[in-house]
C-alpha cells in the first residue's frame, strides 16, 4: 500500500555547551520509517531518546538538519503549511497545558474550524463540533461556555482530541497522550484511538514510553534509543520476541500487573545521557549485556530479519 | 496489648480535612475520611489510588506533617517503639522533630526539588548528619556518607556533584538513600517512580527493595501505578475519594479483586500477549469537595443498588484478611 507519510534519513543536530567547548549531539540520527493509511505506528523509547524531536519535525516546529519528510509524495514547504497541517493534527501530553486557563475551551474548537474555513457560520460550526464531540463521548452542551478548570484531565484530553479531529486529518500525532490521565480512565482514551483507526481509517502516530498500551494498540512499532531506531517492525514480533538487547531490557523493565512476575535480576542504569549520545559506536554499548569489542567503535547497520529491522552487531554476521 | 507488637503503625478512625474559607462560607474537603490502617513490621505496604483520592494527604497525616488548610479532625496515629505505642500527635514539636529521619523518614513526591541547588550532595549529607548526630568531625561524616553510598551501590561521584548535574533517576535514588541514612523503622515514599523512565523506575524499585531487606523495616509506598505495586508491595490498600475501599495481601488483591473499582483498576491494565478489549471505569473520578452521597463510587458503578446512594459501606472482612467496603459483599443487605 502507498505510504501516507515517509520519513527518510531524518537527522537533527543540537549543539551543547558554550562558546569555548562546543559539542554536537545528534538528537535524531538518520531515522527512517513510513506510516501507511489506517495504521497505528508507535514510536517508543525513554525520555531523551529523540521521539518528541521527531514529532516536532513532522509538525514543522523544528527544521531537520538533514533528511526529508514526504507526505503523500510531497515535501512540506512553508507555503503549504495550511494544506499540510490540515492533514496532520496533534494531541499533546499535558491536557492542562494545552488550553489557556483564561480562555473558554469551545473557542479553540471554533477557531480551528474558522482558520481552515471549514464552517461558514456559527450554526454550521456547532453542528460539526457536536458530531465530533459525540465521537469521543462528549456533547456540545457539556463543553460550551466552560473554562479548562471545569473539566477533568481525561475530559480535557478528549476535547484536545476533538479539536484535532475537526479537520478530518489523515494522520493524528499523539505525543504521550495518556501519561497524564488518571489510571481508571486511561484505557478509554486508548480505546478511542483504536476506534478512530478502525472506523475512520485514520493513521495514528502514537509516541509513548508505555509499551503495554503500544502492544494493546497493535500495528507497527519503532523502538528509539539516543536518536537511533534500534528495532522496528510489527508490534507482535518486536515486543513478544525482541531481538535487540535494548528492546529486551525495556520489555523486561515494564512492571507487569502480576505479582507472580516480579523482577529478579539486577540492571545497570546510565548515569549521563549525553555521554551516551556522544558514543561513537552503538549508543547502547555502555550498558549492553552482550557487548562486543566492535560495538564500542563502529555503529551497527540496520538489517532486516524476518520483517523486523534491527540495528545491532549481534545479527550482522548471520 | 501484646498482640500489637506485630504492627508498627496503626491508625484509628483517622480524619483529616481541608477546611477552606470560600468567601465567608466554610468548605470542607474530606481528604482522609475514617481511615483505619494496620501496618506491620518488616513489610512493604502499598497505597494505591488515582490523583486526587487523598493518598498524599493520608501520608502527610501519618507523618504528622500537616499544615493548614489540612487539619486533623479526629483519630489517632499510633506508632510502636520499644515495646509501647504512642500517638504522634501527642508529642511535642521537639519530640516529633527528633522522631523524624531517625524513626520515620519521608521521601516526598518529586524528589528532584528537595535538594539545595547551590551545594554539593556531600554538603547536603553533612547538613543532614550534623543536625542528627552531634559530635562528629567533618571527615567522620564524609566517611559515613561514602560508606552509605557504596553500600547502596550508587556511584561515588554523586557526592561531589551538584543536584542539577545528576539525572532525575539518580536524584531520586540519592533522595531515597538519604531517607534511609539513619536506619529509620518506617520510610514513607510518595510516588517515587512517577515521571521516571521504565528502566530507571526499575532501578528505584531495586533500591527500595534493597533498603527494606537490609534494614528489615517498613516501607509505605504510595503510587498510582499498579504495575509497581504488583512488583514490590506485600500488602496493598486501594483508596477512593478519601476512603479505604479494599485491603489485602497484594497477591490476593490481584488474583481476587472484590470491589468494582479495584476490578476496573486491575482489569483495565493492558497485558502482553493478550489483546482482548480492556475497558476503563465509566465516568470520571469525583471531586473531594463535592462527593456523591452514600458510596462515592456509585455514579460510576455498574452494580449500583438503592442502598449505595444512601449509606456509606463499612470495611468488612471477606476471608483471607481481605477487607472490602462495598454493599455487594456486606452482610445484612436487604
Amino acid at each position: 500500500m502507498q505510504a501516507l507519510i515517509k520519513v527518510n534519513q531524518l537527522t537533527k543536530e543540537f549543539v551543547l555547551g558554550n562558546i569555548l567547548s562546543r559539542e554536537k549531539i545528534l538528537a535524531v540520527d538518520q531515522v527512517s520509517f513510513e506510516i501507511k493509511p489506517a495504521e497505528i505506528f508507535t514510536l517508543a523509547g525513554e525520555s531523551g531518546c529523540g521521539k518528541t524531536t521527531v514529532a516536532r519535525m513532522l509538525l514543522g516546529f523544528e527544521e531537520p538538519t538533514a533528511g526529508e519528510i514526504i507526505y503523500s509524495k510531497e515535501s512540506p514547504k512553508k507555503e503549504k503549511r495550511v494544506w499540510f497541517t490540515q492533514g496532520i493534527q496533534a494531541v499533546f501530553q499535558n491536557p492542562f497545558e494545552t488550553f489557556n486557563p483564561l480562555r473558554k475551551v469551545d473557542s479553540y474548537l471554533f477557531e480551528t474550524l474558522y482558520n481552515y474555513k471549514l464552517a461558514a457560520d456559527r450554526e454550521e460550526a456547532v453542528e460539526i463540533i457536536n458530531s465530533k464531540l459525540e465521537s469521543v463521548g462528549l456533547s456540545f452542551d457539556e463543553v460550551s461556555g466552560k473554562y479548562p478548570s471545569e473539566f477533568s484531565g481525561g475530559q480535557l484530553q478528549r476535547i484536545s482530541i476533538t479539536r484535532a479531529l475537526l479537520t478530518d486529518p489523515a494522520l493524528l500525532l499523539a505525543d504521550e497522550p495518556v501519561s497524564m490521565v488518571d489510571a481508571s480512565i486511561r484505557m478509554s482514551i486508548v480505546n478511542l484511538f483504536k476506534r478512530l483507526k478502525e472506523e475512520l481509517g485514520m493513521s495514528i502516530l502514537y509516541i509513548t514510553h508505555d509499551l503495554a498500551t503500544a502492544y494493546y494498540l497493535g500495528g507497527q512499532i519503532a523502538i528509539m534509543f539516543r536518536g537511533n531506531i534500534m528495532e522496528s517492525g510489527p508490534v507482535e514480533k518486536v515486543l513478544m520476541e525482541p531481538k535487540h538487547p535494548y528492546t529486551k531490557l525495556l520489555r523486561e523493565s515494564i512492571p507487569e500487573a502480576d505479582p507472580a512476575k516480579k523482577w529478579t535480576d539486577r540492571i545497570s542504569i546510565s548515569e549521563l545521557e549525553y555521554e551516551e549520545y556522544l558514543r561513537k559506536g552503538c549508543k547502547f554499548a555502555g550498558r549492553c549485556p552482550e557487548v562486543m569489542e566492535k560495538c564500542k567503535n563502529q555503529a551497527p547497520d540496520t538489517l532486516l530479519i524476518d520483517d523486523v529491522s534491527v540495528k545491532c552487531h549481534l545479527y550482522c554476521n548471520s | 496489648m501484646d498482640s500489637n507488637s506485630k504492627y508498627i503503625l496503626r491508625t484509628k478512625d483517622l480524619k483529616a480535612y481541608y477546611v477552606l474559607d470560600d468567601l465567608g462560607k466554610k468548605k470542607t474537603v474530606k481528604a482522609v475520611d475514617n481511615v483505619n490502617l494496620n501496618i506491620r513490621k518488616n513489610e512493604i505496604y502499598g497505597i494505591a489510588g488515582e490523583s486526587g483520592c487523598g493518598k498524599t494527604s493520608l501520608m502527610k497525616t501519618l507523618y504528622a506533617f500537616i499544615k493548614p488548610p489540612l487539619r486533623l479532625m479526629d483519630g489517632q496515629v499510633l506508632y510502636y517503639r520499644d515495646g509501647e505505642e504512642f500517638d504522634i500527635y501527642s508529642l511535642s514539636k521537639e519530640e516529633r522533630r527528633k522522631l523524624r529521619w531517625e524513626y520515620i523518614a519521608y521521601i516526598p513526591q518529586g524528589a528532584m526539588s528537595i535538594f539545595n541547588p547551590v551545594i554539593k550532595i556531600e554538603d547536603t549529607y553533612r547538613d543532614f548528619l550534623n543536625s542528627h548526630l552531634s559530635g562528629k568531625t567533618k571527615d567522620e561524616i564524609f566517611e559515613i556518607a561514602r560508606e552509605h553510598i557504596k553500600q547502596l551501590g550508587l556511584p561515588m561521584k554523586v557526592l561531589n556533584s551538584y543536584p542539577h548535574q545528576l539525572s532525575g533517576g539518580m536524584r531520586q535514588r540519592v533522595a531515597i538513600a538519604l531517607a534511609a541514612l539513619l536506619k529509620p523503622a518506617v520510610i514513607f515514599a510518595d510516588e517515587p517512580t512517577t515521571a521516571l523512565d521504565v528502566v530507571v523506575q526499575r532501578g528505584v524499585v531495586q533500591l527500595l527493595k534493597d533498603i527494606q531487606k537490609g534494614l528489615e523495616n517498613t516501607i509505605i509506598l504510595v503510587t498510582h501505578d499498579m504495575g509497581i505495586h504488583a512488583n514490590i508491595t506485600d500488602r496493598l490498600v486501594i483508596m477512593y475519594a478519601g476512603k479505604i475501599i479494599e485491603e489485602a495481601e497484594t497477591v490476593e488483591i490481584f488474583e481476587n479483586p472484590i470491589h468494582p473499582y479495584t476490578k476496573y483498576l486491575i482489569n483495565s491494565l493492558p497485558r502482553f500477549g493478550d489483546r482482548g478489549t480492556r475497558a476503563s471505569a465509566p465516568g470520571n473520578p469525583p471531586s473531594l469537595a463535592n462527593l456523591p452521597s452514600g458510596c462515592a463510587f456509585h455514579p460510576r458503578c455498574p452494580f449500583k443498588m438503592d442502598i449505595c446512594e444512601e449509606k456509606i459501606p463499612e470495611l468488612s472482612e471477606q476471608g483471607n484478611e481481605h477487607m472490602v467496603a462495598c454493599w455487594l459483599t456486606s452482610e445484612g443487605v436487604g
